[in-house]
């Protein structure tokens, strides 16, 4: 009971909670047909992003614009050791060297590369996803948090980042797969994951881990640690005066946020079969951006429907006017930022919060729209 | 590996790998007057500001197939006007900007970042829509082509020269204008301390948005720089985009001569590694340098000693 309280600080927090589950578990697997469900799943692996998201950007104001660095090593740790399990020496034996993926040896490379090795066991694979992730997220934390880099600087930081390790990935085609990325992923432990059924089960592991990171989100958020973090965002002087370790906190949200991003990435692969730096540079690390703050930056399920909206608006809108998708999601990027910085979870939260200031914000040029709103009667017929 | 050149072939490689340095300089260095100046007013990371580069470049592009269709004989002087057609523009569309967008985030930079990329993608759609998804080159004039044989195996672009003049005279002209105008006291002053400049009776309001425009405005006159050495497409500015932010931040905020040493730094290191290293990995050698060196010495080569804002 408790711990129930600690996760969900209103009955508000547990119905909407409560929604979210039911959609995801019940409506949507039996509303779409499997094909539909795996994009869902696609979208659903950003969520676990958007999670740390919310606790990093929202609540604790480090805006990371390198997300889809974690959520890329995350994906590429997966894909590596899928690759690795569907280029056996049987499959592969028309290569010059059987027993390598097929891009190394397309790249002249004979032997498989020193790092690779260890991804040849699933339970080494399965930790790396957290670790490789949460390693380097800690060590750049640490470095810069403690050095007191924040806001836009730390901003900009993690957004070479990304572009680093996109071009690093590119570059490198013997070892990484290039610009391509690595493909043609079959089989988990004998499993293959391209069937129909595998991809409905995928879907139910990826929401189960889901609610769980969410739930994980929520119990930081409303536990004391989450007030401390709020405190970091909004008075870092004081909370640093009071005794607390500002740089540890940041650091270790940003750690939590990064292995949240690399299960996301290692999710991601299970379902949609293959990993590119296409889908970890400098754009889609801004996009996961949006779709938390579209969502609502301050609440985690907010931010995971986010995910889910943005996404199936793009799916949607895009295959009909791929000319007007990108007018329509710079739009509403600034219409949200400016008027709803809280996103769609704002809305619902407060009453007079974001609608309120979208009507002060719109009364600076229409004033006599605003008295006319406010008292109806007054409005009388020009021509009688 | 490079037992194929001799030493003095080598050498040659070397320097002119040095001067195409030099042309990714100017451009870097253009960028990052506009961002510098930008960012020190308000600490904001215009991210849109490639996008504004890119609409001095299809500026220059536009006023060269205007030259062809009605003034043939116009030809060889066009691009001048150009350049400050572009300026104008860009100035106008980012005096619009701040208007109606950016001055209404000034207590939220994070957020004003994120903004201006909604922007920034609106500009590059726009410009998919009116001049096509392909690259477009504007005519240069003829006095722009070709290049100086300065010896045997050693040739020098005309253009590149041109570019950097260009771009060492905009840099000068910046340097008088926040040093020697009365405008530029009124910028230094809000930079310094907003509150008491307001309270000594500068429009800060004001400051701002001419500030932001004029960063606007020296993104279109790097786009004009670009055209003479690259072509222009829809995404061309978000390619120099993260360059130009480092640039910014390497060479210590707000301050100008900051930003003209890290361009120099930066854009030679690339250059010269992506011929000893190969495209690619150049580049990464030397934002992973820029990045880590950033870890050690957050606040940049030379942080301006102004404290508080």
């Amino acid at each position: 009971m408790t711990l129930l309280r600690t996760l969900f600080k209103t009955k508000g927090e547990a119905i909407s909670f409560a929604a979210f589950a039911f959609l995801i578990l019940l409506v949507l697997p039996l509303a779409l047909p499997v094909f539909r469900l795996n994009l869902v799943g696609k979208y659903l692996s950003y969520g676990f992003v958007a999670v740390g998201l919310v606790l990093l950007w929202g609540r604790c104001g480090i805006l990371s614009l390198g997300q889809g660095v974690f959520f890329g090593l995350g994906g590429y740790c997966m894909a590596m050791f899928l690759k690795l399990e569907a280029s056996d020496p049987v499959t592969t034996a028309i290569q010059s060297t059987p027993g390598i993926p097929d891009f190394m040896d397309w790249n002249q490379v004979t032997a498989l590369p020193g790092f690779w090795e260890p991804f040849k066991s699933l339970w080494f694979t399965a930790g790396a996803v957290f670790v490789v992730p949460g390693m380097i997220a800690f060590l750049i934390g640490w470095a810069m948090f403690r050095r007191r880099v924040g806001g836009v600087y730390f901003a900009i930081i993690t957004q070479a980042m990304a572009l680093i390790l996109s071009l690093g990935i590119d570059g490198n085609q013997g070892y990484t797969g290039g610009r391509n990325g690595i493909t043609d992923l079959r089989t988990l432990w004998g499993w293959d994951i391209r069937s129909e059924d595998a991809q409905f089960k995928l879907y139910f592991c990826c929401c189960l881990l889901l609610l769980a990171v969410c739930l994980l989100g929520k119990y930081v958020i409303n536990t004391r640690f989450g007030r401390v973090l709020m405190a970091v965002r909004d008075q870092e002087e004081r909370v640093r005066f009071s005794g607390y370790d500002v740089a540890m906190i940041r650091t270790f949200v940003f750690t939590v946020a990064a292995m949240m991003a690399g299960l996301g990435g290692a999710l991601f692969v299970l379902q949609v079969g293959f990993m590119s730096p296409s889908l970890i540079g400098i754009v889609p690390s801004i996009e996961l951006v949006i779709f938390a703050a579209v969502g609502g930056r301050l609440s985690v399920v907010g931010a995971v429907l986010g995910c889910l909206l943005v996404n199936a608006g793009k799916s949607a809108f895009s295959e009909a006017y791929p000319d007007l998708w990108l007018y329509l999601m710079g739009g509403t990027f600034i219409a949200v930022v400016m008027f709803f910085p809280d996103g769609l979870a704002g809305l619902f939260g407060k009453p007079s919060g974001a609608g309120a200031k979208l009507t002060k914000f719109l009364s600076k040029f229409r004033p006599s729209l605003m008295g006319a709103a406010v008292t109806p009667t007054q409005i009388t017929p020009l021509n009688k | 590996m490079f037992s194929q050149y001799t030493t003095e072939e080598l050498y040659n490689i070397f320097l002119m790998q040095c001067f195409s340095g030099l042309s990714l300089f100017s451009v870097l260095l253009l960028m990052g007057l506009g961002l510098a100046l930008i960012f020190g007013q308000m600490g904001v990371i215009n991210m849109a500001h490639g996008e504004f580069m890119a609409l001095g470049a299809y500026t220059v592009y536009f006023c060269s197939s205007m030259t062809e269709q009605y003034a043939p004989s116009l030809g060889p002087y066009y691009f001048v006007f150009a350049i400050g057609i572009a300026f104008a523009i860009c100035a106008l569309v980012g005096a619009l900007v701040e208007f109606l967008m950016i001055r209404h985030l000034y207590h939220r930079p994070l957020d004003t970042l994120l903004a201006t990329w909604g922007l920034s993608l609106i500009m590059q759609q726009t410009y998919r829509s009116l001049f096509g998804a392909r690259e477009v080159t504007p005519t240069l004039p003829d006095w722009l082509m070709g290049s100086f044989n300065i010896k045997e195996g050693l040739d020098i672009p005309i253009n590149g020269v041109f570019v950097l003049c260009l771009a060492l005279a905009v840099t000068l002209v910046l340097m008088v204008f926040m040093y020697k105008s009365k405008f530029g006291l009124r910028l230094r002053a809000t930079v310094q301390n907003r509150k008491m400049s307001g309270a000594v009776g500068i429009n800060t309001g004001k400051v701002d948005r001419l500030a932001f425009s004029l960063g606007c405005g020296i993104a279109g006159i790097a786009g004009a720089a670009f055209t003479t050495i690259g072509s222009t497409g829809p995404d061309s500015g978000s390619r120099y985009i993260v360059d130009a932010f480092l640039v910014v931040v390497f060479g210590g905020a707000a301050n100008l001569l900051g930003s003209v040493a890290s361009a120099f730094g930066i854009a030679q290191a690339q250059s010269i590694l992506e011929f000893f290293l190969d495209g690619t990995k150049g580049k990464v050698a030397t934002l992973l340098v820029i990045v880590i060196a950033l870890m050690f010495r957050p606040q940049g080569l030379f942080p301006s000693k102004v404290r508080g804002h």
